[in-house]
């Protein structure tokens, strides 16, 4: 290969870049400072090194898209998740500070593996040939498995790792093997190529359609659609929860990210055939996560089920397959990600109030209004956005997804996901009555209990979401304009 | 000049705002200045834009500020825009000059109450409001202020919303009734305005009026009978009267602004403002005017047999709007505005002066039955009362007497049995205004408890009365007959009326006003002072004829508030109940209920499912497998 080529275009991945140089900083400043306890300063690098690497998304946005080594671009769709990845990161680094003792043990680990976490979402936006897809897919997999093993002293936490290893395992092996009988099909690893050489009658089309549902899988696992979600209930409350939080956001957007420019890029042709299993996934997801999150008891379960819900509404907009829809889903993503992670703030910072380690049950909100006025009041914000309620960021969502949806003709599944969103209120107000509207079972014992302040980076993201929430909503035009879809 | 007209609308926003929330920092004094101020402000810019109208050619004397695009969707166009004309700056003459008196007042009478800022942030809003209404110049704005002034009478009529007593029940009812009875009228206007866009194409005055002749007389009449709707319920008409005695719960200083000198006024207004309307539609017309005199009757009966002093003048004022709306209802709207304007004057001075009376008298007491001779404790009060009822009573040389003559001369023109109507409730003016003054200032103290702790106000709560006073004496000056000042110059805005009569009726007319005012006081004067000392309060002698098979009706209000509760709340309350026990719970409950159980019972099989076992999921992971390949295999 020429050296040249190597650095050609090499500005398309100067964020990722800056990223992998800055774990290798982070390692070594670990190795120098060996031995010592407390992580404050690897926290402080890895927020200074994921704000950096905002500032080179920035640096790089509005450039006419151009492609690195036929692996990787630069549009304003990879630009638009990768920022929503970055904030993402940056939110779940200030969650984790002083969150658990094996981060002040082996804090350089636990930063490392998160910026590289963060390095492979973003790898999965900007991806435009099956093997770098698949290798991002990895990165940022093999991370997350170790980072939701992390809080060793709990017993849930540990066996979370290893389910989601194991059928992540799993699920890879499906998608390693779509992307082997993609390449058969198209004789190529790169999307447009695929989509030239099937476009044009070449190529090995009879493997196409079985290439498409095993990758499917391998998608479909990583969003939680069901029926490959049921890990998700069980992982995102055993990990610790600013792993949940970063997570549950992160590995949407990224594998959104991936699966949108494959079906969009390399097999537009086909979409005839793929749209309507992707609409019947979309609805068994929606109903199955908003019916079974009305019977948790755990707020990170509940949440859990909540993103399983969100995953179908966004693969409305894939069904749709419209460069709306796809711009669409980038300003849900970015939205989801702040009210999202605001809700499992607060909630790390009610752990934290009722003693319990890593989970909060819904009963013990009762009354919490007046015990934790200002929390309440952001959770409540959350909810209501989650819910979907006007003017909220979560609201208007909602609505470019299902307005693109109509658009291209698919106003039965807008139906059925206007239907579900009823019943997603339902679970969403249940939190905000019992907060509100009820009183604690045992007021003595509840009131014994010192007020644990919250840390002041908690309280930083709680602040954070809470305006964004409100300001996304109040001023959606503005966002819509800068994220981007494919093809924009 | 003119351009800075917007400045009439900041000063009263900027002192509700301030107020509002800065205003506990203030302290009352504070709040009272800014307050005041801004009204007093705005009653400077009021008279700016006068005296800049004055300089305008007499036949042009209108302009148009435009402020902003307010609302373009499609033709549909409403502007934020203020029309400056002779009738709109008369009517912010009054609401800002009457305005800033009774504000003044208002600091002492509220003096020591609990909830002193807010409302005084009421009562610039108000002002505010009643500003954008008779500014705007188109009916979407007027709608806003209609809207607004709504509004702020039903927040300060509930005002003491924790109160309850014997005459109004709670307080806050008061507010409430006031509030729903207005939505019928709003109703009327919310129509008539959606008639007028889809008829004429416009919602501004200028072009409506331009565009009125494309108008059938039956789309004009419809339009009229409905302003002439939303004008029974803001001014207080027949059929929709009945929350204006109910408003006295309200803060005396409130029922003297909005509730007899400004905010029912603007039904009045309306009607004026659309008087091009009103002349294609004489159908409309007509019932107007009789609404309008019926009104003044049955009031003016009614205030006969009150003993509450705040609800006699509450009786007086519907029957005074009445007169007003028998205006309008005869084409008079230069006379029915002057007779707004002056009517402006004496009744805020009337119950400024029963509310210093019930400032005065231990408990707040208003039963002129438990008063007398008061003259002796509170003479300034006494004297600024007694010109106040003089000139409702439409005694000659006083303001009310040459207002009233002036409808009353256009009402003869129109019909000889409204003119009797009128003629005969100026008779019963006369007798209720002055019983009120007798029973309650002459005679003797009936409760000598009430007599010994009765004082005179402070000088904040009568110095701003002599001024009302002295306009409610001299205000006649401003439309002298045959002079014609007044009159002639809101011909510019409301048209000339067509009927012009001559002098010699003129002055037989006013001959006869005059005898009629005169004796129905010495008849009250025969009655309540000379008169046998047993019943009080009762009517009898020469009037007991005319009335006493009116008495009892009129005691109890002609039975409209219970005519309303059989006929129209008790229905709507049987449905309701029925709406809710079979439909609502019945079917649409039931049906939502099983809609969530089932929900319920769905999520919770499927939480079963989740049960946390690895080969479970690889399971489920694998079947979904299976099914796509199946799908896309043999099914694409």
């Amino acid at each position: 290969m020429d050296t040249a080529l190597l650095f050609d275009n090499a500005v398309v991945l100067l964020p990722e870049l800056v990223l992998a140089v800055g774990v290798m900083v982070l390692m070594m400043v670990d190795i120098g400072r060996r031995g010592q306890n407390g992580s404050q300063l690897l926290a402080g690098l890895s927020v200074a090194i994921l704000l950096l690497g905002i500032g080179a998304s920035v640096m790089i946005w509005g450039r006419a898209p151009v492609e690195y080594l036929d692996g990787a671009i630069s549009d304003g769709f990879a630009l638009s998740v990768r920022l929503v990845i970055l904030i993402a990161g940056v939110l779940g680094v200030l969650l984790s500070r002083n969150w658990f003792p094996a981060i002040e043990r082996q804090g350089g680990a636990f930063y490392s593996l998160h910026l590289l976490a963060v390095i492979g979402m973003m790898l999965m936006g900007t991806a435009t040939n099956l093997i770098v897809l698949f290798i991002a897919l990895e990165i940022f997999s093999l991370a997350l498995y170790i980072l939701s093993g992390f809080y060793r002293e709990n017993a849930r936490s540990i066996e979370a790792a290893m389910k989601y290893f194991l059928l992540g395992a799993f699920a890879s092996t499906f998608f390693v093997y779509g992307c082997a009988l993609l390449y058969g099909a198209g004789g190529s690893s790169k999307f447009t190529q695929i989509h030239e050489t099937l476009a044009t009658g070449g190529g090995n089309p009879s493997l196409v359609l079985p290439g498409i549902a095993l990758l499917l899988v391998g998608f479909g696992f990583k969003v939680s659609l069901v029926p490959f979600h049921m890990w998700t209930p069980d992982v995102y409350q055993g990990a610790p929860t600013p792993v949940t939080a970063f997570m549950s956001v992160g590995t949407k957007a990224a594998a959104f990210a991936g699966f949108f420019r494959l079906m969009m890029t390399a097999l537009p042709s086909f979409h005839d055939q793929w749209a309507m299993p992707l609409a019947i996934l979309a609805v068994l997801t929606m109903t199955v996560g908003n019916l079974t999150a009305l019977r948790q008891s755990s707020v990170k379960r509940m949440l859990a089920y909540s993103g399983i819900a969100h995953a179908g509404n966004i693969l409305i907009a894939l069904v749709a397959g419209t460069a709306a829809a796809s711009s669409a889903a980038a300003f849900y993503l970015f939205a989801y990600a702040f009210m999202n992670i605001g809700a499992f703030t607060v909630t790390i910072a009610l752990e934290r109030q009722y003693g319990n380690e890593n989970d909060v049950e819904q009963s013990r909100l009762a009354g919490a209004a007046e015990r934790f006025p200002v929390l309440a009041a952001a959770m409540a914000i959350f909810m209501l956005s989650l819910s979907g309620i006007p003017p909220l960021a979560g609201f208007f969502g909602k609505f470019l997804v299902f307005k693109a949806a109509v658009e291209a003709g698919w106003a039965w599944l807008v139906v059925i996901g206007v239907l579900n969103s009823a019943v997603s209120a339902y679970y969403y107000l249940r939190i905000v009555v019992a907060m509100y509207f009820q009183q604690p079972e045992q007021a003595g014992d509840e009131k014994e209990q010192p007020f644990v302040p919250a840390s002041r980076s908690s309280v930083f993201v709680v602040v954070v979401s809470v305006l964004a929430v409100v300001v996304i909503g109040l001023q959606p035009g503005l966002w819509a304009d800068l994220l981007r879809g494919l093809g924009q | 000049m003119l351009e800075l007209a917007w400045l009439i609308l900041v000063f009263p926003a900027l002192g509700a705002l301030v107020n509002l929330f800065v205003g506990d920092r203030l302290g009352e004094r504070g709040i009272h200045v800014v307050a005041s101020g801004m009204v007093v402000l705005s009653f400077v810019v009021s008279l700016g834009l006068f005296f800049g109208l004055a300089g305008l050619d007499e036949h042009h004397r209108t302009a148009t500020v435009h402020l902003w695009d307010w609302i373009t969707v499609g033709s549909f166009h409403a502007p934020a825009a203020l029309l400056i004309d002779p009738l709109s700056v008369t009517m912010a003459l009054v609401v800002t000059g009457v305005g800033a008196l009774i504000h003044i007042y208002a600091g002492g009478y509220m003096h020591g109450e609990q909830n002193f800022q807010r409302f005084f942030v009421y009562l610039n809003f108000f002002i505010l409001a009643m500003l954008v209404l008779i500014l705007s110049n188109n009916f979407v704005g007027m709608f806003v202020g209609w809207e607004g002034v709504g509004l702020a009478s039903y927040l300060l009529i509930g005002f003491y919303f924790d109160r309850h007593d014997e005459s109004y029940g709670h307080y806050a009812d008061a507010g409430k009734k006031a509030f729903l009875v207005n939505r019928i009228g709003d109703f009327g206007m919310l129509l008539a305005v959606f008639l007028i866009w889809t008829s004429v194409g416009s919602v501004v005055f200028e072009e409506v009026h331009h565009g009125a002749g494309a108008l059938t007389a039956g789309a004009a009449t419809a339009i009229c009978l409905l302003l002439l709707l939303a004008a029974t319920g803001k001014s207080a008409q027949l059929p929709l009267f009945v929350w204006l005695p109910d408003a006295m719960a309200g803060p005396t200083p409130v029922s003297a602004l909005i509730h007899a000198a400004t905010m029912v006024t603007a039904g009045i207004y309306m009607v004026a403002r659309t008087h091009f309307l009103w002349e294609l539609a004489p159908v409309a017309g007509g019932l107007a005017a009789w609404v309008g005199g019926l009104t003044a009757l049955m009031a003016a009966t009614i205030a006969l047999t009150q003993v509450d002093l705040k609800k006699i003048l509450a009786y007086s004022t519907i029957s005074q709007l009445g007169y007003m709306m028998l205006g309008v209802g005869v084409g008079a709207y230069a006379f029915a505005i002057f007779h707004l304007v002056t009517h402006a004057f004496f009744k805020a001075l009337l119950f400024l002066a029963a509310g210093n009376v019930m400032h005065g008298l231990p408990g707040g007491e208003l039963d002129i039955r438990k008063m007398g001779n008061l003259r002796a404790k509170m003479p300034t009060t006494f004297w600024l009362f007694l010109i106040g009822a003089s000139a409702l009573a439409g005694l000659p040389i006083f303001s009310g007497f040459f207002s009233k003559d002036g409808i009353l001369l256009h009402v003869a023109n129109f019909n000889i049995p409204l003119y009797l109507i009128g003629l005969f409730t100026a008779l019963l003016t006369a007798i209720y205004s002055f019983r009120a003054v007798f029973m309650a200032f002459l005679g003797e103290a009936r409760d000598q408890h009430v007599h010994d702790h009765a004082h005179e106000s402070p000088a904040v709560m009568t110095r701003p009365l002599w001024v009302l006073a002295f306009l409610a004496v001299v205000g006649g000056a401003l439309n002298l007959p045959v002079l014609l000042t007044m009159e002639h110059y809101l011909e510019a805005a409301v048209g000339a009326p067509a009927f012009h009569p001559n002098v010699t009726m003129e002055f037989v007319l006013l001959a006869v006003s005059a005898v009629v005012a005169v004796a129905g006081v010495g008849l009250a004067y025969g009655r309540y002072v000379k008169g046998p000392s047993t019943g009080v309060g009762r009517i009898s002698g020469g009037v007991a004829r005319l009335v006493s098979p009116l008495e009892l009706v009129a005691r109890n209000k002609w039975y409209v508030d219970e005519f309303y509760a059989a006929w129209i709340v008790g229905p709507l309350l049987g449905l309701s109940v029925w709406f809710n026990q079979v439909v609502d719970q019945g079917v649409v409950d039931r049906a939502v209920n099983l809609v969530g159980q089932v929900s319920l019972s769905l999520g919770g099989n499927l939480r079963k499912m989740h049960n946390g076992l690895v080969p479970t999921y690889a399971l489920s992971l694998f079947c979904g497998v299976v099914a796509l390949l199946l799908w896309f295999v043999i099914g694409g």
